[in-house]
């Protein structure tokens, strides 16, 4: 038996209440979520861990003195360490919260990369890249002089590396690229970029929006210098999540926002600021959202990160064959050791809008458009693709529903 | 609500076989735009004579509600006045945000779009070639203008 057994996906169905809705056209159709790498649908301890804390615990965190706020902070850095230690961060104080992978990329844009970069300088970055990890370096550079390069896209539709060599200069100073595409798939060997940024002298930053939710990460191992974090992707509340940053890094940035909460002492001319994380976080942060995102770093934990790796491999594997039997094209990796479950797809020259159209009347739902990706879209020659994404509440009979469902499309719009 | 009444035959029609669909080289207004929601891109080209749309093509590619919408209005507008054209332009948008009941005689086809109103998204769809019309048809007026200057 697989070790894909070790997951049940018909117990961890029963943690989701929002698959017990009814959807479609005649709202009589199950729900069969298949964009979870656009959004991750919440199991019912995140969704009662949002309830209880402001039922029970909400104050504002590190200034009341009275004891609600006491444990709203204690539950606040409870979840920070939680955070940390799922992605085997040595010191929580090295995960900084904010809402995601957009805001913790702009960060080390703003606060380490114009600091560091004179112009002339390079930013490594690829051509598949999310646009939250792209035009943050595009105003970086602009303001600084320095210029971005791009690792290319290779035939297999992963990150050819064979030029790595020749990108990497002694003018390189970042390295900012995607753990896992969210259009094509394909993971990234993080360490062996890593080593090769750390030769030339340059920092790692890993989008890891699509890749922390879906394998175990251990940023040690991966010797990466910043990992964006999307809480919203993997099971907890939008808005959760953060950046890890080695800590002599994030003590060398600068702040990004100022305000309230993130000072040690406020003159009228000059301020002086708290030690990381908290330099980072002014104003008053998503505290509920951060505290839910910790049960669902326990709820996945629980469940075990091969499993769920093992899950997906699985699932996505049954997709990729099933979609390319009905004559879909699949984008990126076929071979699920190197790519996730994010699975974009070209079906029969219908536009994907019309293909999510029809999917959304018997309740599939997939992701239709340029995925945030438009660079990549003008590289893989399609205005836009659909995309099917899985996590650990699909099942291969979803597979199977939006296989169907595409069946329905090609009906209508066949030749 | 049902399938098929977002896609009409009408429209499936017009999206499988697109009319006007083309260069077109006499051209005397011409503009391009995209929709970044889903990348699709249109461009109208339209000869204007005597402020009147003498010929009007469009090329580009897309969902089918934005390719039958282009079809669909390369025909509704061929030969009317650049005013009246930009008046059903308007009209147009009115009918996809639900504002207006259409004059049945002045859309033809186009009121076979009428489901997308119910599908906020997808109206952009139903409404981006109108829009390029419109840029194209105020900027080939005003290039008309500088010459006659």
């Amino acid at each position: 038996m697989s070790r894909a057994a070790a997951l049940d996906v018909e117990r961890v169905r029963k943690d989701f209440p929002i698959l017990e809705r009814r959807v479609g056209s005649n709202d009589d159709r199950s729900l069969v979520y298949l964009d979870s790498a656009a959004t991750s649908q919440k199991p019912r301890v995140v969704i009662d861990a949002l309830t209880e804390y402001y039922e029970r615990h909400n104050a504002n965190i590190h200034r009341g003195v009275y004891s609600l706020a006491e444990e709203a902070t204690a539950m606040y850095e409870a979840a920070r360490a939680k955070l940390a230690g799922f992605i085997g961060a040595p010191d929580p104080a090295c995960v900084v919260f904010n809402r995601g992978t957009t805001e913790s990329v702009n960060l080390v844009a703003y606060g380490y990369a114009r600091k560091v970069l004179r112009e002339g300088d390079e930013i490594l970055l690829s051509v598949i890249e999310h646009h939250s990890n792209l035009v943050p370096w595009q105003f970086a550079a602009e303001a600084t002089g320095a210029r971005l390069r791009f690792i290319p896209l290779g035939e297999d539709g992963s990150l050819d590396l064979t030029g790595l060599d020749g990108l990497l200069t002694d003018r390189t100073k970042v390295v900012a690229v995607t753990g896992m595409s969210n259009v094509l798939g394909a993971l990234t060997p993080i360490r062996r970029l890593a080593d090769a940024a750390h030769a030339v002298g340059a920092v790692l930053l890993v989008d890891g929006a699509q890749l922390v939710p879906h394998t175990k990460v251990d940023v040690d191992a991966f010797d990466v210098d910043f990992l964006t974090i999307s809480g919203h992707k993997m099971l907890g509340p939008t808005a959760s999540g953060g950046l890890y940053g080695k800590r002599e890094l994030l003590e060398r940035m600068d702040p990004f926002l100022g305000g309230g909460e993130m000072i040690m002492r406020v003159e009228l001319e000059t301020s002086t600021f708290k030690e990381i994380p908290w330099k980072f976080e002014a104003g008053t942060m998503n505290i509920a959202e951060e505290i839910g995102l910790a049960v669902a770093v326990d709820y996945l934990s629980d469940l075990g990160m091969e499993a769920v790796r093992e899950h997906e491999k699985e699932i996505t594997a049954y997709a990729i064959r099933r979609l390319t039997e009905i004559g879909a094209k699949v984008f990126g990796p076929h071979d699920v050791e190197r790519r996730g479950g994010a699975v974009s797809f070209w079906f029969k020259d219908i536009h994907p809008h019309d293909l999510a159209q029809v999917l959304d009347t018997f309740g599939v739902c997939i992701r239709a458009g340029h995925h945030c990706a438009q660079p990549l879209m003008r590289l893989l020659g399609v205005p836009a693709t659909a995309r099917a994404s899985f996590y650990v509440y699909n099942s291969l009979d979803e597979v199977d529903a939006l296989v169907a469902a595409l069946g329905e499309a090609e009906a209508i719009f066949g030749a | 609500m049902a399938l098929e009444e977002l896609y009409k035959e009408v429209i499936l029609d017009h999206y499988k076989s697109p009319r006007n669909k083309h260069e077109l080289p006499s051209a005397t207004a011409t503009c391009t735009k995209n929709n970044p929601l889903c990348g699709d891109e249109i461009t109208v080209e339209a000869r204007v004579e005597d402020g009147r749309v003498a010929e009007v093509a469009f090329q580009g590619s897309g969902c089918s509600i934005s390719q039958a919408s282009a079809s669909m209005m390369t025909e509704a507008v061929a030969g009317k006045d650049v005013r009246d054209a930009v008046a059903l332009a308007g009209e147009f948008r009115s009918f996809m945000q639900g504002a207006a009941e259409p004059d049945e005689d002045a859309f033809g086809d186009l009121i076979a779009l009428k489901g997308v109103a119910k599908y906020p998204v997808r109206i952009k769809c139903a409404v981006l070639a109108w829009d390029v019309l419109q840029d194209a048809l105020a900027a080939g007026t005003e290039a008309a203008a500088d010459v006659s200057r």
